[in-house]
């Protein structure tokens, strides 16, 4: 499979990189731990920031990098502290029925899966080797500031309330 | 490269959250999960901007993804916060309040 | 912004700037809001100037008032001089995302103007009334700001372009009316009547949403495939309309089910059975509310939405061309369901309020029969009386019977005590119920005579009943409210002890007549019946005679069509009264004559009683254009036509019919009859207290099933509320817990409980169903189920996720396994 898609390279680091996110996405729903449930998601979300890179989205991948490796797990690992999670292992991470997740993932999987499959069963994401197209960040900037201007005002106003409303929240009066 | 190992992958990551939101108790593990689900999507639309020839409207969608997942970890943890305030627990089973 | 080309046919300022009749009541919102509580009362010798924002509101009203009078008369001038007048259409640029472009806009046609006059008039009129009796409100400020919003809702609806300005028109007055109906939201009965108005119509908004989507669609679609991209947006009504009637086969169950869900979201606002339910009980909102919200906005909206978007359904339910439609049976049966209800209500506000349901259902049966002329200038008539009625109404209890509504209890004999409110009443209740040259009777003996003339003769039937009942339950009305000994507070009971000199002042009073009410103040006594205040009386005198002149406009019987030029669209040449043109020829004059002739052998045979040939389904003379002396007006929407170059079919050609005395006799005959049998029964039952009448629900079985199936609405808030929402909703979701809780729980305990639960079933089943009839029964079976299963409902978080995720998957599933 891989020698026939061409960009060998691509796919074997497509490999590696996905199978370390699988791994690390296992770990973060099965650890017993926070604190390492935290990192693993890092691991993943990196892993993330890593296929984009293979899918020469490079804007994409070090924003994420910033926002969810830089800002988001800080969060959490905030959250973690502030709530006083056991920080380190601890038994009932895990709900009564928890079994019951797994056959609804299954479901979801399989019917992604199929529907996937059935879909777009071999289809290239490009279909000549040599030219993986390339989307300059003038591009992304310009679909920001033009078509999708108002997904982006709303967007704004999301992230104001927010802001609003983390502060409204967690403030102690 | 095909399309499918993209989607599946992402398929996949999806399948996992699910799990852990449903399986997780500690609230700020299910806030993981959702990160997984929404990292899912991202991988899609990112898949989908290449194969459409480097559309740039599927790199939009996804940073607004990721603005809007940020958006939503600050209020999910600040929620958090305020239940464990006033509960001194975070966790998701014993808040049955929604029982009818 | 980027007006749209067609501008430049705009007849005048007034057209061209019709955005602003909308545009200044909005303005108006939120000024009232801004700077309403800050402005007080001001005292000019005699007068008071009220404060509180309500002269903004209403100064936004008159000039949206003088707007829209002077785009009606641009409009007539307009209408006047051309044989064909497509809507002028003009559109701005909303927003736009991606490649979608949502456009705001004016589409200026007879409707459009109509429409606005008419809510721009009756909501000037209801601020004024308005004044006097909401002064001293609690929350005066934000009934007028509430009551400007909700008027230019309907502004912004009537003048929609496109379907979603229409929605956004719609859901403003969705919210407004939830505002106002619980306006005194203290009282739980009122804020619970102001959520179910809101919830029911929300029901049938869902609806509106997927027609939209639905017809939006492929209208698009349609209008890339015919290179229209430059002139439409799939959204826009124009668009749409000329996509159904262009006839594509493609899109014939597309048309179909767009119309369907489309109307059922007009059921759910103009409150047609079986989502009536909310409109007698949104008369918990102060009377104007109630005026303005049954006569002109809120309720029409639904019928406005059929006659903007007419092709959609004419060609997707086939109107005219099937013996029977959705629209005219739900309808037919509206008008008879709710005419029956208006007999056993004691509340004169709720009487009218059925009569309004009732009302519009003859609407929309006209709209179903093909009579779109006649449904929409029923709207036009039906607004003035009923809004009239309606402030009758609210001068009753302001000053007649001491803020009751009941009919029985506190009313009666009032006609002498408040001569100028019962004068008008009973103008508009005869233009109510169709006597003949008021303004309601033309109206309504159209709507009757196309659905006769159109073969629909059941509707034809149910039209008639209609008016026998429509005059038989306002004889009631007024009799119990006007006639008769006072009763209660119209007797001035809750006064001390001089109830009986006040009658005496009161006759005093009703001598000295109408403009004398200020000396009545000084009496001292503020209570006991007497004539409302001048700011009452003047909008209702207003409305009452135009009971009688809004009729003129379209007046069969006298030869005026005025109405019918105006506001009709005009889709193509109008042939009049010269027969019409055989299909697809562009050869007016000589096809028309020779298919006047076929139409006249045609029309023969009809009269001769003979069927029309087996299998045909359509009706005798269409497509081929109404026979006998009809006049038609385009023939868009009669299958294979194509209309001349440079125009476009925007509307269906519609079928007049002429008028003659012997077709309006059985629905005058139904009147009199009403009113006779009717009034007898009153003397007899009110006022003389016969024995054989008085007490039968008692003594008869049959008249106190009937009578106690009426009282209770058809049980059908009891099928909504107990059976719908607690049978379906809530069982379903605890049956699936109760699954899961009974597997993890064990089965001995499951047991035991089960037990237990299914005795409690039989018994509220046995036991309730026999004591209350079926219908009731089921509705105790549903409780009783659902409060068994209530303990399994664990309100767990992860549970819902799961089931969340399951059943998204599980669906996913099905619709790909069924699409592939």
């Amino acid at each position: 499979m891989l020698a026939s898609s061409g960009l060998v390279a691509q796919n074997i680091a497509f490999g590696i990189v996905a199978l370390m996110m699988v791994v690390g996405a296992l770990r973060v729903v099965t650890s017993k731990n926070v604190v390492h449930a935290a990192l693993w998601l890092v691991l993943v979300l990196a892993g993330a920031a890593a296929q984009y890179i293979i899918l020469s989205a490079e804007f994409v991948a070090v924003t994420q990098v910033l926002v969810y490796i830089g800002a988001v797990t800080v969060l959490f690992l905030f959250g973690t502290m502030l709530t006083r999670a056991q920080l380190g292992k601890a038994k009932d991470l895990n709900n009564k029925n928890w079994a019951l997740g797994i056959p609804v993932a299954l479901l979801v999987l399989g019917t992604l899966v199929y529907v996937l499959i059935d879909t777009f069963g071999d289809d290239k994401v490009v279909d000549n080797p040599g030219d993986v197209p390339n989307v300059p960040v003038q591009a992304i900037s310009d679909s920001i500031f033009k078509p999708y201007l108002l997904p982006f005002w709303a967007l704004s106003f999301v992230l104001l309330a927010a802001l609003v409303g983390a502060i409204v929240l967690a403030r102690k009066d | 490269m095909l399309v499918n190992q993209f989607l599946l992958l992402g398929a996949v990551l999806f399948a996992i959250g699910v799990y852990g939101v449903i399986a997780r108790k500690n609230a700020v593990l299910v806030l993981m999960s959702i990160e997984l689900i929404l990292n899912a999507v991202n991988m899609n639309l990112i898949a989908f901007a290449l194969r459409n020839g480097g559309d740039a409207a599927g790199h939009t969608f996804a940073l607004y993804i990721i603005a809007v997942a940020a958006a939503e970890v600050g209020v999910g943890l600040a929620l958090v916060l305020l239940v464990y305030r006033n509960r001194r627990s975070i966790a998701l089973d014993e808040l049955s309040e929604m029982k009818g | 912004m980027n007006a749209s080309a067609s501008t430049s046919a705009v007849p005048g300022w007034f057209l061209d700037n019709a955005y602003l009749i909308p545009l200044i009541p909005a303005i108006a919102f939120v000024a009232i809001l801004a700077v309403g509580k800050r402005i007080p009362d001001l005292r000019v010798g005699r007068f008071t100037v009220p404060g509180g924002g309500s002269l903004i509101g209403i100064a936004s009203m008159v000039g949206s008032l003088v707007l829209a009078a002077g785009a009606a008369l641009q409009w007539i001038d307009y209408a006047d001089g051309h044989s064909y007048t497509a809507p002028i259409r003009r559109t701005w640029v909303w927003w736009q995302s991606g490649g979608i472009e949502i456009g705001l806009g004016q589409q200026i046609d007879g409707l459009s103007v109509m429409a606005l006059l008419l809510v721009a008039f009756i909501s000037t009129l209801v601020q004024i009334y308005s004044l006097e009796y909401l002064k001293g409100d609690r929350r005066y400020t934000h009934f007028f700001a509430a009551l400007t919003l909700f008027s230019s809702g309907m502004l912004v609806m009537v003048l929609a372009e496109n379907m979603v300005q229409l929605i956004l028109g719609w859901e403003l007055m969705g919210l407004c009316s939830f505002m106002l109906i619980g306006h005194w939201w203290e009282d739980g009965a009122n804020s619970r009547a102001s959520l179910k108005a809101f919830f029911t119509v929300r029901t049938g908004d869902v609806g509106l949403l997927v027609g939209t989507a639905i017809v939006a669609l492929s209208a698009q679609k349609w209008i890339n495939a015919n290179g229209l991209q430059d002139q439409y947006s799939g959204f826009s009504i124009e668009a749409i309309s000329r996509w159904a009637l262009a006839g594509d086969p493609q899109y014939k169950s597309v048309i179909t089910w767009g119309a369907v869900a489309l109307f059922i979201a007009a059921i759910g606002k103009s409150g047609q059975f079986p989502l009536h339910t909310w409109l007698p009980d949104a008369m918990a909102g102060p009377t104007p509310v109630s005026s303005l919200l049954h006569s002109s906005t809120m309720v029409v909206a639904g019928v406005f939405l059929v006659a903007r978007i007419y092709p959609v359904f004419f060609e997707g339910l086939r109107i005219l061309d099937t013996d029977v439609n959705f629209i005219a049976v739900i309808g037919g049966v509206t008008i008879i369901v709710a005419a029956l209800l208006a007999f056993v209500q004691t509340d004169i506000k709720k009487v009218l309020a059925y009569s309004t349901v009732s009302q519009l259902g003859y609407m929309m049966m006209g709209l179903g029969v093909g009579a779109w002329t006649p449904a929409v200038f029923h709207i036009w008539t039906h607004a003035f009386f009923k809004c009239c009625l309606f402030l009758c109404a609210g001068s009753v209890a302001h000053s007649g019977s001491h803020h009751s509504f009941d009919m029985k209890k506190d009313m009666g004999g009032l006609a002498r005590k408040m001569p100028v409110t019962f004068v008008c009443w009973v103008v508009s209740s005869m233009a109510l119920a169709g006597v003949p040259f008021f303004a309601g009777w033309y109206s309504k003996d159209e709507i009757i005579d196309f659905a006769g003339a159109n073969q629909y003769w059941w509707f034809f039937g149910i039209g008639i009943a209609g008016a026998f009942l429509t005059t038989a339950y306002m004889t009631r009305a007024t009799y119990l409210t006007f006639l008769g000994k006072p009763r209660g507070a119209a007797a001035g009971i809750h006064e001390d002890s001089h109830g009986d000199a006040h009658a005496a002042h009161g006759a005093a009073d009703a001598h000295a007549a109408h403009d004398t009410h200020d000396s009545h103040d000084d009496h001292g006594a503020h209570a006991g019946p007497h004539e409302s205040p001048w700011l009452i009386k003047a909008p209702i005198a207003i409305l009452a005679v135009l009971s009688i002149a809004a009729g003129l406009l379209n007046a069969p019987a006298l030869n005026i069509f005025k109405f019918e030029e105006w506001v009709e669209p005009k889709a193509e040449p109008v042939l009049l009264d010269t027969g019409y043109a055989s299909e697809g020829t562009g050869d007016y004059p000589e096809s028309s004559k020779e298919a006047h002739s076929e139409g006249a052998a045609r029309s023969a045979l009809v009269s001769a009683g003979e069927e029309p040939a087996e299998g045909e389904k359509k009706k005798p003379g269409y497509p081929n254009g109404r026979i006998e002396e009809g006049k038609l007006t385009g023939k868009c929407g009669t299958p294979g036509y194509v209309p001349p170059e440079g125009k476009a079919c925007y509307a269906p050609g519609i079928l007049h019919h002429k008028f003659k005395w012997v077709k309006a006799l059985p629905a005058l005959a139904a009147v009199v009859i009403g009113l006779l049998l009717s009034a007898a029964f009153c003397v007899l039952y009110y006022q003389r207290r016969n024995r054989r009448l008085v007490g039968l629900t008692e003594r008869n079985a049959l008249a106190r099933a009937g009578y106690k199936f009426l009282w209770n609405k058809y049980y059908l808030d009891h099928l909504y509320e107990k059976v719908i929402v607690r049978g379906v909703a809530h069982p379903l979701a605890r049956a699936m817990y109760w699954v899961n809780q009974n597997i993890l729980d064990g089965i001995v305990n499951g047991a035991g409980r089960t037990g237990r639960k299914v005795g409690e079933i039989t018994y509220k089943v046995v036991d309730q169903g026999l004591v209350d009839g079926v219908v009731n029964g089921s509705g105790a079976a549903a409780r009783g189920t659902g409060s068994a299963l209530r303990p399994t409902q664990s309100g767990k978080v992860s549970q819902y996720g799961a089931l969340l995720f399951a059943a998204a998957a599980l669906a996913a599933l099905i619709l790909v396994l069924v699409n592939s």
